[in-house]
């Protein structure tokens, strides 16, 4: 039994870790895409158009990506986790059957008039396309969300007497104090990732000397683009969030926090530490007295509970695991907005495309917001552990009762054989499409 | 409330039937008949912008069921591990040979990508005519072993197979003679189909080969029917039962056979879409009517210990069920309004659009 919930947990793990490297450039990259056209609708000038189309090819890419490795979520509710979605279809079925019916309908069926149809279109109705599969994908994370939102705080629900959950209120599902800031904050942090891979693309390109001036302008919207969603993702969604964990599922938030033990007189902020959790202690802890909870309540003094206050029973599975992913994230989250706002500092200055170590580094950051979004996750879902519907409904209850470990590990090693295969196939194609660059012989 | 969503259901289904069915079908004749690469070329421009949207009503239709018929989607997602697995891994390999083959133009590159393509397509059309036969037969519920359920009463699990291939062995297995004998008719079904869609939609040099290729076929999906109705007996003692209480329900019959009637004319029709009109024809009526056999059931149960999963007995709640038509009504009519569109504007032959070209 133990041995089958983790291979369920792993696949499902594995899996939508890779797929959501996909849908978080896409998500953001879609929003640049069209403001590239936009701009070049306003100006006429060919060099967006351009742009448009290059950025277009590595969307296009990380779309079908997208597309391919999702399938298997949805069908992974019903194959490896059958007691869950037997006793809760009625409610999570609701929002992501909506998300078949409302995003992707919208966004394959204009996919291929947006990548295959400008010359069909025109410019105008090229740029409608475009803002077509915007709201397409922001509607579908909105409806994935929505899905999260109420495994993390079930609402307008009531359970049956042989423990189904059935909707008694559908409104309730979209006026969820955990939808909106966790909505905003996740499609900011999408912001982050495309704001990196342009502004990093465009770093290459200056420091190699190869087609600068698409190098200035990717990096230029790169860092604007980049320095307004870092702000967003801190300030106010991500603290808004910290805030809805506190409330409620404080358990969480202490393990996230490492706060093992309750301090009358306020707690301290970790920046770096270990977690022991057999003894219940931080290792080579540097800490700041009394901030947690001025961020938290803004009163230095208030009392955040500490793990101690909880039963084990309800602690999360992987308190260590949640610490890092945590840490990690709201770490690099900080990086972010340091590095862009000293880009933006320089770009203001007129100095930014000079300053070599700013290129140097948006460059080498390119991949981590990727790690935010990720560890930003497994914050999410290792917090809501040891339950899938909080509070409700365990993890341990949720899994298929008939299919036996080993048919999952064969599934798992063959996702993991598959998606390796088709990460060096992305790789490669997204290698010859920068490679080639976004500048075509008649310009 | 639960015969709407089931109505809703199977129209998605038949709508992904058709319309992925000429996908799958597509892929077949590219593995067997398109030699050059002018032919190649035709048959992925056919496709290529339509196959993604088309794989949406797969997805729709899973959205629908889990929402719907929550412990049908629980049930047979769960028993279905294996089969179900393997058609997400060749759904991937397909989406991915068409996607990449343009890509890079070197003829090994090519090659892969070409066979990814149609092999993938041939199983998928395969394991779609395995999938339904398997509902048909039923399956084991709550996995009874001497008159004792060892699992929930709607729960089961099905190897691929057992060692004796029959649909009537205490362990049943996905495949057996008779779900293979339909995984079989409905690959010539989707053959037709696809090449029926490639005479639609291009002016390719293979059309006139490939009307011969759907007379033929033709003859072996007629004598195929005919067998399968002979065996049909002997999964499904009663099988028009609910035809004899409802004779409306006759209709679905007729429509496949005025289907597969109809393409014997295949080589005098003045206009290309007629085929494809046909092929559709027998699919949706073939498919209805099969479904239609076994209603209310949705998966029979092959023990006396568990009853069927039926559309009252897996549905959700009624207020969930009710709430859900404001939106889906919605959302249909942008579906409809996307579709009318997107066929708007690929409509007529399509051989030059260069698909997946960069």
């Amino acid at each position: 039994m133990e041995e089958m919930l983790f291979y369920d947990r792993m696949q499902f793990a594995f899996t939508i870790t890779f797929h959501y490297l996909f849908p978080q450039l896409t998500m953001g990259l879609s929003l640049i895409v069209i403001y590239f056209k936009w701009k070049f609708l306003r100006t006429q000038n060919e060099q967006y158009n351009q742009a448009t189309h290059f950025w277009m090819k590595i969307f296009a890419l990380n779309f079908a990506m997208g597309v391919v490795t999702g399938i298997p979520m949805e069908f992974q509710f019903g194959t490896n986790w059958a007691k869950f979605s037997e006793l809760t279809g009625g409610i999570i079925g609701q929002t992501l059957a909506m998300e078949g019916m409302f995003s992707f309908f919208l966004e394959s069926s204009f996919l291929g008039l947006f990548l295959f149809g400008e010359k069909l279109l025109g410019h105008k109705w090229h740029f409608v396309t475009g803002l077509l599969i915007f709201i397409g994908s922001w509607a579908s994370g909105f409806l994935i969300i929505a899905t999260h939102s109420w495994m993390q705080y079930p609402v307008g629900y009531e359970i049956l007497a042989n423990g189904k959950f059935v909707l008694n209120n559908f409104s309730a599902l979209f006026t969820n104090p955990w939808l909106w800031p966790s909505y905003l904050h996740n499609q900011a942090a999408s912001m982050v990732t495309s704001s990196f891979v342009v502004a990093g693309i465009g770093a290459f390109y200056i420091l190699s000397k190869k087609q600068v001036s698409f190098g200035k302008l990717f990096v230029k919207t790169g860092v604007i683009f980049g320095l307004a969603s870092s702000l967003i993702v801190a300030v106010p969604t991500g603290d808004l969030l910290a805030k809805n964990v506190v409330k409620y599922q404080p358990v969480t938030f202490a393990a996230m926090e490492g706060i093992f033990h309750t301090e009358k007189k306020g707690s301290e902020i970790v920046l770096i530490g270990q977690p022991d959790v057999k003894d219940k202690k931080l290792d080579n802890k540097i800490a700041v007295p009394n901030i947690l909870s001025f961020l938290t309540y803004g009163n230095w003094h208030q009392e955040i509970k500490g793990l101690d206050q909880f039963k084990e029973e309800n602690h999360p599975t992987n308190i260590s695991g949640l610490y890092y992913a945590y840490h990690i994230m709201v770490g690099l989250g900080t990086v972010f907005i340091g590095l862009m706002a000293f880009a933006v500092f320089q770009l203001i200055r007129k100095k930014l495309f000079e300053t070599k170590w700013i290129l140097w580094s948006l460059l080498f950051m390119l991949p981590f917001p990727y790690i935010a979004n990720t560890t930003g996750w497994y914050t999410a879902e290792l917090g809501r552990q040891p339950w899938l519907v909080y509070d409700l409904l365990r993890t341990a209850e949720g899994a298929s009762p008939t299919v036996s470990s080993g048919n999952t590990l064969f599934t798992l090693l063959g996702f993991i054989g598959l998606y390796l295969l088709l990460g060096m196939l992305f790789l490669l194609l997204v290698g010859k499409i920068i490679n080639k660059g976004p500048q075509t012989e008649n310009i | 409330m639960e015969f709407f969503w089931y109505v809703v259901l199977m129209g998605i289904l038949a709508v992904y039937i058709v319309l992925d069915g000429y996908d799958f079908g597509a892929g077949i004749i590219h593995l067997f008949f398109a030699k050059t690469e002018k032919d190649k070329k035709a048959i992925t421009s056919a496709i290529g912008p339509f196959w993604d949207a088309n794989e949406v009503w797969l997805i729709a239709a899973g959205g629908v069921l889990f929402f719907a018929f929550p412990t049908l989607y629980a049930s047979s997602f769960s028993g279905f591990y294996l089969p179900l697995m393997m058609i997400l891994w060749l759904l991937i390999f397909r989406a991915v040979g068409l996607e990449l083959r343009g890509q890079i133009h070197h003829p090994m590159w090519e090659v892969i990508w070409d066979k990814a393509f149609g092999i993938a397509s041939l199983l998928l059309a395969l394991f779609f005519g395995v999938a339904l036969g398997n509902i048909v037969r039923g399956v084991n519920l709550g996995m009874v072993e001497n008159g004792v359920s060892t699992q929930e009463a709607h729960f089961f699990f099905l190897p691929l197979w057992n060692p004796t291939f029959s649909p009537q062995a205490d362990q049943l297995g996905i495949i057996d003679w008779f779900t293979l004998f339909l995984g079989v008719v409905s690959s010539v079904t989707l053959t037709i189909h696809g090449a029926n869609w490639i005479i639609y939609k291009t002016n390719s040099s293979l059309n006139a080969k490939l009307k011969e290729v759907v007379f033929k076929l033709n003859f072996v999906l007629l004598g195929l029917v005919i067998i399968s109705l002979l065996i049909w007996h002997k999964i499904e003692p009663k099988p028009f039962h609910n035809f004899v209480e409802n004779p409306v329900l006759w209709i679905f019959p007729l429509i496949a056979f005025i289907g597969i009637f109809g393409l014997f004319k295949v080589k005098k029709f003045k206009k290309d879409g007629l085929g494809f009109l046909f092929s559709s024809m027998f699919l949706v009526g073939g498919f209805a009517a099969t479904t239609a056999s076994i209603f209310p059931n949705v998966l029979p149960s092959t023990n006396a210990v568990n009853p069927s999963l039926t559309i009252y007995n897996t549905a959700a709640g009624e207020y969930g069920l009710s709430v859900g038509v404001y939106w889906f009504v919605i959302a249909l009519a942008l579906v409809i309004a996307y579709f009318i569109i997107q066929y708007k504007v690929f409509s007529g032959k399509m051989d030059d659009i260069g698909y997946g070209e960069h």
